[in-house]
C-alpha cells in the first residue's frame, strides 16, 4: 500500500491537486444536480406535509390532533411500539450474545434468517398472521371457541409490528459485539464476576449506544408501519386504527387538513429519529475507532 | 483439541439460554408464520394456483411492479451514486444537514410519504401544476408509482456506496494520474470498479424494497384495474374479498422473487468480501 504514496509525492503540489479534483464547473454542476434531486424527492415531500397540515390554521390543526379518534390512534400506536420494541430488544441482545461471543455450527444460517423480515413485503407480513389466527386460519376455530380475538384486534397489530421490526436491534448489535471480542468478559470472569454482573457491568455498557441506535430505528418503524398493520387491523375507528391508518382514513374522506395534521406528527417523529440517529452514529464510529486502536496497540 | 460437533468450548456463560431463546423467538415470530404461506398453498391444486398467479390482472401487476421497481432502482443507482459522490468528495454549506436528510425515506412512514407525493404531483399540486401544461400526468399513472418507488429506495444506494467511497485510497488516483491517466480515465478505470459491488448491492436492495412496497404506492397510483395496480395491492384486494387462497398464491410468487433477490445480494456481498480479503 506504500508505493502509490511515493508516486504521489513526486507530483508537484498543483498537479497533485488537479489529479484528485474535477474542474470547478463540473464540481458545481454535479453538486447542484445532486442537491436538486434531493430537493425534489426528499425535501419537497417533507415540506408539503407541514404546509398542508397548517393550511387551514392552527385551530384546525389542534382540533384534528385532539379529536377522540386521533387520540385513540396515537394511544394504540404507542402501545404497539411499547410492546414490540422491548421484545425485540431482548431478542436482539440474546441473539447477539450467542452469535457474537460463541462459535457454533449454522451461525451464518441464523444470521441470514434474522434478516428475513426485511425481505418480506409488509403486506405479506400481515397476511401470514391472518393465515395463522384469522377466522379461516389454523388457530381460528380454536380462538373462536375461546372468544379470543387476534386478527382485526389489538394483538394482531402488535404481532405484525413485532414481525416488521424484528431484525433492527440484532443487526446493530451483532457486528459491534463481534468486533469487541470476548477478552473483557473473560477477564471479568477470572476476577470472579457472576453472569449477571458480567452482563450488567461489562457487556451492556459496551454496547449501549448500538442498543439505543437499534431501539430508535425499531421505534420509528413500529410507529410508522402501514402495510402489515393495515392487513390485520380491520380499520375499526377508535379501536384498531393506528396513526398511519388514521391518516389513510382521513385522506380517503378528503379531510386533507386533518390527514396531514396527524401525518405531520409522524413526520416530526421521523425528523427527531434522524437527529438522534446522527448523534448515535457519531458515538458508534468513535467506539469502532477505539476498538481498532486497541487492536493495533495490542499487535505492536 | 477435538473439534466439537456443535459448539466450541468457551468459559463465557449463557450460550444455551441465549441460543434457545433467540431460536425459539425466531421460530415463533418469523419462521412459523412464514411457513403458513407454503402450507396454505400446498392445500390448493396446481391448476387453481396457476390460474390465480397467471390471471391477466395479476400478470399486469407483475409487469408494473417489476418494471417500476427496476426502473426506480436504476434511477436510484445513478442519482444515489451522484449524491454519495458529492457528499464524500465536495464541500458545500449545509452538507451535514443534507447528509442526514438522505435517510428521511427510511424514517418517514410510508403512508405519510404516499399522501405527500400524491399532493405534490396531483394536477393542482406544486409539481403537478408545472407538469400539467406539458401534458405529463404523474399522480394516478404508472409514472406516479415510479416516483414513489424512487423515494423509498433512495437511501439504499447512497448508504451502500458512501462508505466505500470514503474508505477508497485517494493515493491510487494520484498514481493513475501520475501514470498519465485523465480524470475521466481514472474515474472509469480506477474509482468506478472499486465502487461497483457496493453500487450493485445498493441497487438490488432498492429493487427488493420497491418490489414489496405498499404504503407509499397505494395513494399515488390511484389503483386503476390493469393499469396501476401493484402486486402487493392485489394481495390486499383478495384478502378483502376473503379469498385467502388467492392472496396466498400471489404472496408465494412475491416471496420467492424476494428470496431469490436476497440470495443474489448475499452472493454479491460474499464475493466482494472474498475479493477484498485476497487483494
Amino acid at each position: 500500500m506504500a508505493h502509490p504514496a511515493i508516486l504521489g509525492d513526486q507530483l508537484s503540489e498543483p498537479a497533485r491537486r488537479d489529479s484528485r479534483r474535477e474542474p470547478a464547473a463540473l464540481r458545481w454542476s454535479l453538486t447542484l444536480a445532486a442537491l436538486g434531486f434531493l430537493a425534489l424527492f426528499v425535501a419537497l415531500p417533507l415540506l408539503v406535509v407541514f404546509s398542508q397540515a397548517l393550511q387551514k390554521g392552527l385551530a384546525v390543526y389542534w382540533a384534528a390532533i385532539r379529536e377522540p379518534d386521533a387520540l385513540a390512534a396515537i394511544r394504540l400506536t404507542l402501545l404497539a411500539a411499547a410492546i414490540a420494541v422491548p421484545l425485540n430488544l431482548v431478542f436482539g441482545l440474546a441473539a447477539a450474545w450467542a452469535i457474537a461471543k460463541f462459535q457454533f455450527r449454522g451461525k451464518n444460517v441464523l444470521v441470514t434468517l434474522i434478516d428475513l423480515p426485511f425481505a418480506v413485503s409488509p403486506v405479506i407480513a400481515g397476511l401470514i398472521f391472518v393465515l395463522m389466527f384469522g377466522a379461516q386460519g389454523w388457530l381460528g376455530p380454536w380462538l373462536g371457541r375461546h372468544d379470543l380475538e387476534i386478527i382485526f384486534a389489538v394483538p394482531g397489530i402488535v404481532l405484525a409490528t413485532v414481525f416488521v421490526t424484528f431484525p433492527f436491534v440484532a443487526r446493530e448489535l451483532i457486528p459491534l459485539m463481534q468486533a469487541q471480542g470476548t477478552e473483557e468478559e473473560q477477564a471479568a470472569l477470572v476476577l470472579g464476576a457472576g453472569a449477571w454482573q458480567l452482563f450488567r457491568r461489562i457487556t451492556l455498557p459496551n454496547v449501549k449506544w448500538s442498543l439505543l441506535y437499534g431501539a430508535i430505528l425499531c421505534t420509528a418503524r413500529a410507529m410508522g408501519e402501514f402495510g402489515a398493520v393495515s392487513v390485520v387491523s380491520g380499520h375499526i375507528r377508535g379501536q384498531t386504527n393506528t396513526m398511519p391508518l388514521h391518516v389513510e382514513i382521513l385522506y380517503n374522506e378528503y379531510n386533507f387538513a386533518a390527514a396531514f395534521a396527524v401525518a405531520s406528527l409522524l413526520a416530526l417523529l421521523a425528523l427527531v429519529t434522524l437527529g438522534v440517529k446522527r448523534i448515535l452514529e457519531w458515538r458508534i464510529r468513535q467506539l469502532h475507532r477505539d476498538i481498532a486502536a486497541l487492536a493495533e496497540a495490542g499487535e505492536a | 483439541m477435538r473439534t466439537p460437533f456443535f459448539k466450541s468450548r468457551s468459559i463465557l456463560p449463557g450460550f444455551w439460554p441465549a441460543f434457545a431463546f433467540s431460536t425459539l423467538y425466531l421460530g415463533l415470530i418469523v419462521l412459523l408464520p412464514l411457513s403458513a404461506i407454503f402450507l396454505k398453498t400446498a392445500t390448493t391444486t396446481w391448476a387453481h394456483f396457476w390460474s390465480v398467479v397467471s390471471s391477466p390482472s395479476v400478470l399486469a401487476s407483475y409487469r408494473l411492479s417489476f418494471g417500476a421497481a427496476f426502473l426506480a432502482a436504476l434511477v436510484n443507482a445513478v442519482f444515489g451514486f451522484l449524491v454519495a459522490w458529492v457528499l464524500v468528495r465536495y464541500q458545500f454549506p449545509g452538507k451535514r444537514f443534507v447528509d442526514a436528510l438522505v435517510d428521511l425515506p427510511f424514517a418517514l412512514p410510508t403512508a405519510v410519504a404516499g399522501i405527500a407525493l400524491t399532493t405534490l404531483y396531483a394536477e393542482n399540486g406544486w409539481i403537478g401544476r408545472l407538469l400539467a401544461p406539458l401534458g405529463i400526468r404523474v399522480a394516478f399513472t404508472p409514472l406516479g408509482v415510479l416516483v414513489a418507488l424512487i423515494f423509498i429506495g433512495l437511501p439504499f444506494v447512497v448508504r451502500s456506496v458512501q462508505p466505500v467511497l470514503q474508505d477508497a485510497d485517494r493515493e491510487i488516483e494520484d498514481a493513475a494520474a501520475s501514470l498519465g491517466a485523465s480524470r475521466w480515465q481514472t474515474f472509469t478505470r480506477v474509482v468506478f470498479p472499486l465502487v461497483r459491488p457496493a453500487l450493485l448491492a445498493g441497487f438490488a436492495m432498492a429493487f427488493a424494497r420497491a418490489l414489496g412496497e405498499y404504503g407509499s404506492v397505494v395513494f399515488i397510483s390511484g389503483n386503476l384495474p390493469m393499469r396501476t395496480e401493484v402486486t402487493p395491492l392485489l394481495i390486499v384486494t383478495r384478502l378483502e374479498q376473503y379469498d385467502y387462497t388467492g392472496a396466498t398464491a400471489i404472496a408465494l410468487v412475491m416471496l420467492v422473487a424476494s428470496f431469490v433477490l436476497l440470495l443474489g445480494i448475499n452472493i454479491v456481498q460474499w464475493r466482494t468480501r472474498r475479493f477484498s480479503e485476497t487483494s
